[in-house]
């Protein structure tokens, strides 16, 4: 079973309700875990910096953490794929087959992201991603968005597709997993979090409600680091 | 060698939705009920209390309570021409695993099919000529008015919150008048709408439509079943599908059935135990249990009286298939059962955006919502559209947490700071209309055994091969075209048309409703299982669950689904303990 669960995975045979005190499945936050070299997360601020960039609408996704929530996650069970199914053989499939690649998301991301510079080295005079000019960062994200960037050894566009999945994830999940720091993505879009009751509300009639967000760990004051 | 384990009278395979409802019928019946399930214990307060179940990240999108990928998936492709390759990870449907099965993560919109849903061959042959080439739709082989009590059951199990349409056949204005009879109201009244249903509701009275509340599992108000277990009001906290309900508020196995069957002595269950396949005797006529499997790797040997399959459309299947159990479907040659007539759902979308108002869509519940059903099932005259079947059209108010649901206009960039600009000014100010389409049964779509890949026990995984089909590309077309009328006349500044187009792809959410391949019907000749789900080939193994459904129908499955599992065990426990054999003789 898979590592993630918060309570050991054993058979049982049950006769009663079995609930005890105190046993409540936290989730796991992944503080102080770490899949990234400084290199990597250099290049991977740069991707994200683009994909939500800060801007006078508010802070982007490295601003929001997006990069602390990465690396938390490749260096978890997303990471090493241990929920997913990673038996051979790996074929190219049509796209509505997902996600074939026989790399793990943190194997992806170790080889993309060194493909991506090793390209960027080679094609704009020894500069890194992060060293180019935003119109040439973004140029570049949308090749390998479209398939149209080879990179060595990986598929540029599946590398995209979960790049820009964990982007979202990163800037939208609750602030314990590294990501959405300060709850600036909640605030950005009005999300109030995890509030759970509505009851109050729900006859707003079109009028804006507007709420502090709270997260699991409490209100926005709140910060990982 | 599995270890022999001493015999019980019932042993059945899952503990979800379906296995729920038989163990508190049968031991009811007197009889010692086993269930194995291959997921663990889970209960509100230890699991999904309101401190740990409004977590995106982790329930969904990194699939907590749902069924291991890396143990087990399935193969997919479009057609035969493909190479069919692994789900490596669920994205269009999301089989629960654990104790309450999907039921503890549903919606709960829960539906009685029409009808004529029941006699879609018939009906619609009748009405409108043979069927178009290639569908192999058929009738069910039971009709509404034989299930009509067991929906009931099933509606006051749950306190499901309506507003009745047909009261023994006096038409209600305020209900739902195509429904079929029901011999009592819904026990809850609805839930409290909020502003999206009403701008729904009067866009689509003004076009001569006749809105109502969907039937929701999300309790309107404090409610104590049947049974004596009680549920708390909703709070509308918009965590509800995909997450468990930490208020004890959405009907599920834990929240309707498990308080009281979990303490009748008669009733064990094993988690972490996964079934492998059904043993029988010599003759094959006759199973004698089943083998499974704890998390050591340890095998055991459980006899039982009557094995019953509760383990979800898609695993009741392959279980069939593993243990040889019926010939496999061929689309070459049209032989065999197992596996035929997969089907699923046929869904899509229209988005409304508001200028000024707020649709603050974080208030929001599984099942809130207005619906119309005047192009669902046979509704509507269908002379010259190219199609049978249909759906309903409705305006939900769920689903709004950030990293699923960010709608943006069209023509918006897919990223970069427009795209950033169009979610923060659109979040709280859209809602969506959805289309809920019937998948009418092909020759072409099927279920089968997959050459190449296997489970983490090294057997094959099973394989899938669908595509939508040439009547539900119409249907969805239709429903689509309707929506967009409906949308047009919220009162919104733009919409976005979300039609239902290109291949199938297994990837994207859709719904959890995969139907077929065990399928009900008349005869041994055209069914894997009676009317009364109940194998022709080994009367004492039953299956439920939305595998006997011949093709699927407009509505969600699970209030059929649990109608047919009390229709089963009625028939168990009246006649089939009796005379223990078949309980149709052809
Ligand atoms: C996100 C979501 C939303 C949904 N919303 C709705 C809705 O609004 N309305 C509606 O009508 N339906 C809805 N459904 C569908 C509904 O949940 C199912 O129809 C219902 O749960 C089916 O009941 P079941 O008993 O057949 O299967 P389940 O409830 O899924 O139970 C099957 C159980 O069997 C176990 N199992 C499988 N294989 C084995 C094995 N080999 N050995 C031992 N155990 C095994 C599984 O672990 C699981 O616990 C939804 C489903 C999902 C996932
Ligand atoms: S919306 Fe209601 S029923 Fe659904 S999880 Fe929240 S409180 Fe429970």
């Amino acid at each position: 079973m898979g590592t993630m669960l918060a309570s050991p995975a054993f058979a049982r045979t049950i006769a009663g309700l079995p609930w005890s005190p105190a046993q409540t499945s936290t989730p796991q936050s992944l503080v102080g875990q770490h899949f990234l070299t400084a290199a990597e997360k250099h290049c991977l601020d740069a991707l994200t910096g683009r994909l939500i960039p800060s801007d006078e609408y508010g802070p982007g996704a490295p601003e929001a953490g997006v990069t602390t929530f990465i690396d938390r996650q490749l260096a978890g069970f997303f990471g090493r794929g241990d929920r997913w199914y990673m038996q051979a053989p790996f074929r190219d499939g049509i796209p509505g087959q997902g996600y074939q690649s026989e790399h793990a998301p943190a194997q992806l991301y170790r080889r993309a992201l060194a493909s991506l510079d090793a390209f960027c080295r080679a094609t704009f005079g020894g500069r890194l991603y992060a060293e180019l000019e935003t119109e040439a960062q973004d140029e570049l994200l949308r090749q390998m968005e479209a398939g149209d960037l080879s990179l060595e050894g990986v598929s540029a566009e599946t590398f995209f597709g979960l790049l820009w999945e964990n982007t979202i994830e990163g800037f939208f999940c609750d602030p314990l997993y590294g990501g959405n720091r300060d709850m600036v993505g909640w605030k950005l879009v009005g999300f109030p979090g995890a509030r759970y009751d509505y009851r109050d509300v729900l006859d707003h009639n079109g009028a804006p409600v507007r709420l502090e967000p709270v997260g699991l760990m409490g209100g926005p004051q709140w910060r990982v680091d | 060698m599995p270890r022999k384990l001493p015999e019980t009278d019932v042993v059945l395979v899952g503990f979800g939705w379906t296995a729920a409802i038989l163990a508190q019928e049968l031991t009811q019946a007197g009889l010692r009920v086993l269930a194995l399930e291959r997921g663990g214990w889970r209960d509100t307060p230890t699991h999904f209390p309101p401190t740990v179940a409004p977590d995106e990240l982790r329930f969904y999108w990194r699939k907590e309570m749902f069924q291991d990928n890396a143990r087990e998936t399935l193969t997919f492709r479009n057609n035969t021409g493909q190479m069919a390759l692994p789900m490596r990870r669920w994205g269009s449907f999301l089989p629960g695993e654990g104790v309450g099965g999907a039921g503890v993560h549903w919606n709960g919109q829960t539906y009685r099919f029409l009808p004529s849903d029941f006699e879609a061959a018939s009906h619609n042959v009748k009405r409108y000529g043979p069927l178009a080439d290639g569908l192999t739709v058929q009738d069910y082989g039971v009709t509404y008015d034989e299930l009509e009590p067991h929906f009931d059951r099933f509606e006051k199990l749950c306190g499901i919150g309506g507003v009745a349409g047909n009261l023994n056949g006096d038409i209600q204005a305020s209900g739902n008048r195509f429904e079929g009879w029901r011999s009592s109201n819904y026990p809850n009244p609805p839930m409290e709408m909020t502003f999206a249903q009403h701008r729904f509701a009067e866009a689509a009275q003004a076009l001569g439509h006749r809105p109502y509340p969907a039937p929701s599992a999300n309790m309107s108000r404090p409610y104590v079943n049947p049974l004596g277990v009680q549920l708390g009001p909703c709070s509308y906290c918009g965590f509800c599908e995909k997450y468990g309900c930490g208020n004890y508020s959405k009907a599920s196995p834990q929240t309707t059935i498990l308080p009281v069957l979990m303490q009748h002595p008669n009733f064990t269950l094993k988690t972490h135990n996964e079934v492998l396949h059904i043993t029988r005797d010599s003759t094959g006529r006759r199973a004698t249990g089943v083998v499974h499997v704890d998390l050591e790797g340890e095998t055991y040997e459980q006899p039982a009286q009557i094995v019953i399959l509760c383990a979800y459309q898609l695993h009741n299947t392959r279980l069939m298939m593993l243990s040889g159990i019926g010939e496999i479907y061929d689309p070459r040659t049209g032989e065999g059962l197992l596996g035929k007539n997969y089907c699923y759902q046929v869904v899509s979308s229209v988005d409304v955006f508001y200028e000024d108002k707020f649709t603050n869509q974080f208030a929001g519940a599984g099942a809130l919502g207005m619906m119309i059903d005047e192009f669902n099932g046979d509704n509507f005259d269908h002379a010259g559209l190219g199609f049978i079947g249909g759906g309903y059209i409705a305006c939900w108010t769920t689903n709004a947490r950030p990293i699923e649901t960010h709608r943006t206009p069209e023509g918006t960039p897919e990223w970069g700071s427009a795209w950033k600009k169009a979610v923060a000014e659109n979040f709280l100010k859209s809602t969506s209309i959805s289309t809920h389409g019937a998948s009418m049964a092909h020759a072409a779509n099927h279920l089968d055994l997959d050459p190449t890949y296997k489970d983490v026990h090294g057997r094959p995984l099973m394989r899938m091969t669908y595509d939508f089909t040439a009547n539900d590309r119409a249907m969805t077309a239709h429903l689509t075209e309707q929506a967009r009328r409906i949308g047009e006349r919220m009162g919104g500044r733009e919409i976005r048309v979300k039609p239902r187009q290109g291949p199938y792809d297994s990837m994207p959410y859709q719904t959890t409703h995969n139907t077929g391949g065990t399928i009900m019907g008349s005869n041994p000749a055209n069914s894997v299982v009676n009317r009364y789900l109940q194998s022709w080939e080994v009367p004492n193994l039953f299956v439920m669950g939305a595998g006997v459904f011949p093709q699927n129908a407009g509505y969600n499955p699970t209030g059929t689904v649990a109608a047919l599992t009390y229709w089963a065990a009625e028939a168990i426990k009246t006649r089939y303990l009796r005379d223990p054999g078949p309980l149709v003789r052809i």
